[in-house]
Protein backbone atom coordinates (compact mmCIF):
# COMPACT_ATOMS: atom_id res chain seq x y z
CA UNK A 1 0.00 0.00 0.00
CA UNK A 2 1.40 3.27 -1.15
CA UNK A 3 1.68 6.09 1.66
CA UNK A 4 -0.78 8.92 1.59
CA UNK A 5 0.88 12.43 2.80
CA UNK A 6 -1.49 14.81 3.93
CA UNK A 7 -0.11 18.34 3.20
CA UNK A 8 -1.99 19.92 5.76
CA UNK A 9 0.43 21.33 7.67
CA UNK A 10 -0.54 24.94 9.42
CA UNK A 11 -4.27 24.77 7.64
CA UNK A 12 -6.75 25.28 10.04
CA UNK A 13 -10.22 26.54 9.38
CA UNK A 14 -13.47 27.00 10.82
CA UNK A 15 -15.84 24.11 10.20
CA UNK A 16 -19.63 23.18 10.96
CA UNK A 17 -21.54 20.03 10.38
CA UNK A 18 -25.20 20.29 9.93
CA UNK A 19 -27.18 17.73 11.06
CA UNK A 20 -30.68 17.80 9.50
CA UNK A 21 -31.76 14.36 8.85
CA UNK A 22 -33.03 11.52 11.24
CA UNK A 23 -30.81 8.87 12.83
CA UNK A 24 -31.49 5.96 10.88
CA UNK A 25 -33.99 6.11 7.79
CA UNK A 26 -31.02 7.07 5.65
CA UNK A 27 -27.12 7.02 5.92
CA UNK A 28 -26.48 11.15 6.21
CA UNK A 29 -26.41 10.92 10.15
CA UNK A 30 -23.50 8.57 9.99
CA UNK A 31 -21.68 10.13 7.40
CA UNK A 32 -21.61 13.33 9.17
CA UNK A 33 -20.78 11.88 12.04
CA UNK A 34 -17.40 10.60 10.35
CA UNK A 35 -16.76 13.73 8.98
CA UNK A 36 -16.85 15.42 12.28
CA UNK A 37 -14.41 12.70 13.77
CA UNK A 38 -12.15 13.29 10.85
CA UNK A 39 -11.99 17.09 11.74
CA UNK A 40 -11.01 16.21 14.79
CA UNK A 41 -7.55 14.08 13.89
CA UNK A 42 -7.16 17.09 12.01
CA UNK A 43 -7.54 19.57 14.82
CA UNK A 44 -9.91 21.97 13.20
CA UNK A 45 -12.34 24.00 14.49
CA UNK A 46 -16.11 22.63 14.53
CA UNK A 47 -19.42 23.36 15.17
CA UNK A 48 -21.83 20.61 15.45
CA UNK A 49 -25.25 21.43 14.93
CA UNK A 50 -28.04 20.07 15.00
CA UNK A 51 -31.09 21.13 12.84
CA UNK A 52 -34.87 19.80 11.50
CA UNK A 53 -35.08 16.22 12.13
CA UNK A 54 -31.50 16.21 12.98
CA UNK A 55 -32.12 16.69 16.55
CA UNK A 56 -33.60 13.52 16.56
CA UNK A 57 -29.88 12.00 16.55
CA UNK A 58 -28.87 12.98 19.67
CA UNK A 59 -32.35 12.09 21.19
CA UNK A 60 -31.27 9.72 24.67
CA UNK A 61 -32.19 5.98 25.15
CA UNK A 62 -31.66 4.62 21.22
CA UNK A 63 -32.46 0.23 21.66
CA UNK A 64 -32.05 -0.71 18.28
CA UNK A 65 -31.47 -4.31 19.08
CA UNK A 66 -35.35 -5.41 17.50
CA UNK A 67 -34.89 -3.52 14.25
CA UNK A 68 -31.05 -5.31 13.84
CA UNK A 69 -29.93 -1.85 12.87
CA UNK A 70 -26.35 -0.58 14.39
CA UNK A 71 -27.00 2.37 17.51
CA UNK A 72 -24.42 4.65 16.84
CA UNK A 73 -25.72 7.64 19.58
CA UNK A 74 -23.03 6.41 21.51
CA UNK A 75 -20.32 7.78 19.06
CA UNK A 76 -21.40 11.37 19.93
CA UNK A 77 -20.26 10.83 23.10
CA UNK A 78 -16.87 10.62 21.66
CA UNK A 79 -18.05 14.34 20.13
CA UNK A 80 -18.69 15.38 23.17
CA UNK A 81 -14.99 14.10 24.74
CA UNK A 82 -13.47 15.64 21.66
CA UNK A 83 -14.98 18.76 22.39
CA UNK A 84 -14.29 18.83 25.96
CA UNK A 85 -10.57 18.25 25.15
CA UNK A 86 -10.31 20.77 23.24
CA UNK A 87 -11.87 23.02 26.51
CA UNK A 88 -9.52 21.81 28.58
CA UNK A 89 -5.91 20.92 26.57
CA UNK A 90 -3.99 24.07 26.02
CA UNK A 91 -1.83 21.89 23.98
CA UNK A 92 -5.01 21.49 21.47
CA UNK A 93 -5.66 24.41 19.22
CA UNK A 94 -9.34 23.63 18.75
CA UNK A 95 -12.52 25.42 19.60
CA UNK A 96 -15.41 23.02 19.16
CA UNK A 97 -19.02 23.66 19.61
CA UNK A 98 -22.12 21.55 20.09
CA UNK A 99 -25.21 23.19 19.42
CA UNK A 100 -29.30 22.99 18.52
CA UNK A 101 -31.75 25.17 16.70
CA UNK A 102 -33.97 25.96 19.89
CA UNK A 103 -37.14 26.21 16.68
CA UNK A 104 -36.31 22.59 15.30
CA UNK A 105 -36.04 21.42 19.21
CA UNK A 106 -39.59 22.63 20.02
CA UNK A 107 -41.59 22.10 17.28
CA UNK A 108 -40.54 18.12 17.57
CA UNK A 109 -41.53 18.31 21.26
CA UNK A 110 -37.76 17.89 22.69
CA UNK A 111 -36.57 19.78 25.31
CA UNK A 112 -32.22 20.18 26.50
CA UNK A 113 -33.13 17.33 28.67
CA UNK A 114 -33.87 14.97 26.10
CA UNK A 115 -30.06 14.83 24.75
CA UNK A 116 -27.03 11.91 25.37
CA UNK A 117 -24.63 15.27 24.98
CA UNK A 118 -24.68 18.86 26.33
CA UNK A 119 -25.90 21.12 23.75
CA UNK A 120 -25.92 25.45 23.61
CA UNK A 121 -29.60 26.06 22.18
CA UNK A 122 -29.80 28.50 20.09
CA UNK A 123 -32.36 30.22 18.29
CA UNK A 124 -32.75 30.54 14.30
CA UNK A 125 -31.04 34.20 14.02
CA UNK A 126 -28.55 33.21 16.44
CA UNK A 127 -27.77 29.67 14.22
CA UNK A 128 -27.65 32.04 11.19
CA UNK A 129 -25.18 34.27 12.43
CA UNK A 130 -23.00 31.06 13.57
CA UNK A 131 -23.47 29.87 9.80
CA UNK A 132 -22.27 32.94 8.27
CA UNK A 133 -19.13 32.98 10.40
CA UNK A 134 -18.12 29.37 8.87
CA UNK A 135 -15.37 29.01 6.75
CA UNK A 136 -16.79 25.40 5.65
CA UNK A 137 -20.58 24.11 6.23
CA UNK A 138 -20.74 20.66 5.35
CA UNK A 139 -24.67 19.49 5.40
CA UNK A 140 -26.09 16.06 5.72
CA UNK B 1 -62.11 -3.05 0.48
CA UNK B 2 -60.37 -2.09 3.79
CA UNK B 3 -56.44 -0.78 3.23
CA UNK B 4 -53.61 -1.04 5.20
CA UNK B 5 -51.11 2.36 4.66
CA UNK B 6 -47.62 2.06 5.76
CA UNK B 7 -45.53 5.39 6.19
CA UNK B 8 -41.95 5.40 6.37
CA UNK B 9 -40.95 8.95 6.24
CA UNK B 10 -41.16 11.65 8.74
CA UNK B 11 -43.57 14.44 8.36
CA UNK B 12 -41.63 17.26 9.31
CA UNK B 13 -39.08 16.01 6.20
CA UNK B 14 -41.64 14.62 3.68
CA UNK B 15 -44.68 15.17 2.48
CA UNK B 16 -45.80 10.84 2.67
CA UNK B 17 -47.73 10.97 5.66
CA UNK B 18 -49.91 14.10 4.20
CA UNK B 19 -50.35 12.59 1.00
CA UNK B 20 -51.37 9.15 2.44
CA UNK B 21 -54.18 11.26 4.98
CA UNK B 22 -55.08 13.34 2.08
CA UNK B 23 -55.79 10.42 0.15
CA UNK B 24 -56.80 7.39 2.24
CA UNK B 25 -60.38 6.52 3.03
CA UNK B 26 -62.59 6.48 5.87
CA UNK B 27 -62.46 3.18 8.01
CA UNK B 28 -58.30 1.85 6.44
CA UNK B 29 -55.59 1.73 8.91
CA UNK B 30 -52.39 3.83 8.94
CA UNK B 31 -49.51 2.23 10.40
CA UNK B 32 -46.20 4.34 11.10
CA UNK B 33 -42.87 2.27 10.52
CA UNK B 34 -38.98 3.31 10.82
CA UNK B 35 -38.82 7.59 10.30
CA UNK B 36 -42.67 7.14 9.87
CA UNK B 37 -42.84 6.84 14.11
CA UNK B 38 -42.11 10.57 14.97
CA UNK B 39 -45.51 11.58 13.45
CA UNK B 40 -47.13 9.58 16.57
CA UNK B 41 -45.57 12.12 19.28
CA UNK B 42 -48.05 13.86 21.13
CA UNK B 43 -46.78 17.88 21.26
CA UNK B 44 -45.07 18.28 18.22
CA UNK B 45 -46.05 20.42 15.51
CA UNK B 46 -47.18 18.07 13.41
CA UNK B 47 -49.34 15.98 15.95
CA UNK B 48 -52.77 17.53 14.89
CA UNK B 49 -52.09 15.58 11.30
CA UNK B 50 -53.25 12.19 13.17
CA UNK B 51 -55.32 13.61 15.84
CA UNK B 52 -57.36 15.24 13.13
CA UNK B 53 -58.41 11.66 11.21
CA UNK B 54 -58.61 9.67 14.84
CA UNK B 55 -62.13 9.69 13.97
CA UNK B 56 -62.02 8.15 10.71
CA UNK B 57 -58.99 6.26 10.09
CA UNK B 58 -57.19 3.80 12.83
CA UNK B 59 -53.44 4.29 13.53
CA UNK B 60 -50.80 2.00 14.72
CA UNK B 61 -47.02 2.78 15.17
CA UNK B 62 -44.24 -0.05 15.43
CA UNK B 63 -43.10 -0.10 18.91
CA UNK B 64 -39.63 -1.48 17.67
CA UNK B 65 -38.74 1.62 15.42
CA UNK B 66 -39.93 4.05 18.10
CA UNK B 67 -37.48 1.89 20.74
CA UNK B 68 -34.68 2.55 17.98
CA UNK B 69 -35.24 6.37 18.15
CA UNK B 70 -35.23 6.56 21.66
CA UNK B 71 -39.07 7.58 21.50
CA UNK B 72 -40.52 4.75 23.96
CA UNK B 73 -40.88 6.70 26.84
CA UNK B 74 -42.55 9.63 24.94
CA UNK B 75 -45.94 10.30 25.00
CA UNK B 76 -47.82 9.44 21.84
CA UNK B 77 -50.96 11.01 20.89
CA UNK B 78 -53.95 8.97 22.18
CA UNK B 79 -55.51 6.50 20.04
CA UNK B 80 -52.48 5.43 18.82
CA UNK B 81 -51.36 1.79 18.90
CA UNK B 82 -47.97 0.58 19.45
CA UNK B 83 -47.64 -3.13 17.70
CA UNK B 84 -44.72 -5.35 17.71
CA UNK B 85 -43.55 -7.29 14.31
CA UNK B 86 -45.73 -9.79 14.84
CA UNK B 87 -48.74 -7.12 14.89
CA UNK B 88 -47.21 -6.15 11.81
CA UNK B 89 -47.84 -9.23 10.25
CA UNK B 90 -51.60 -9.46 11.86
CA UNK B 91 -52.50 -6.32 10.34
CA UNK B 92 -51.09 -6.81 6.92
CA UNK B 93 -53.04 -10.00 7.17
CA UNK B 94 -56.46 -8.58 8.76
CA UNK B 95 -56.24 -5.80 5.73
CA UNK B 96 -57.56 -6.31 1.72
CA UNK B 97 -54.49 -4.75 0.55
CA UNK B 98 -51.58 -2.62 1.39
CA UNK B 99 -50.16 0.56 0.17
CA UNK B 100 -46.57 1.58 1.28
CA UNK B 101 -46.49 5.45 1.36
CA UNK B 102 -42.47 5.96 0.83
Amino acid sequence: MTDIEFDTEGVKKKFMFVNSKPPYGTIYALEVLEMILISAAFEQHAVIAFIDDGVYQIKKGHNTKATGMKNFSPTYGVVEMEKEDADEDEDIDMVWRIVVEKESMEARGLTEDDFVVDVEVLDSAEMAELMAEQEVVLAG
Amino acid sequence: MNKLHTVNKSPFDRSALATCLRLAKSGSSVLLIEDGVYAALAGTAKSGMIEDRKGDLKFYVLGADLDARGLSEKPMIDGVETVDYGGFVDLVCEHDSVHSWL
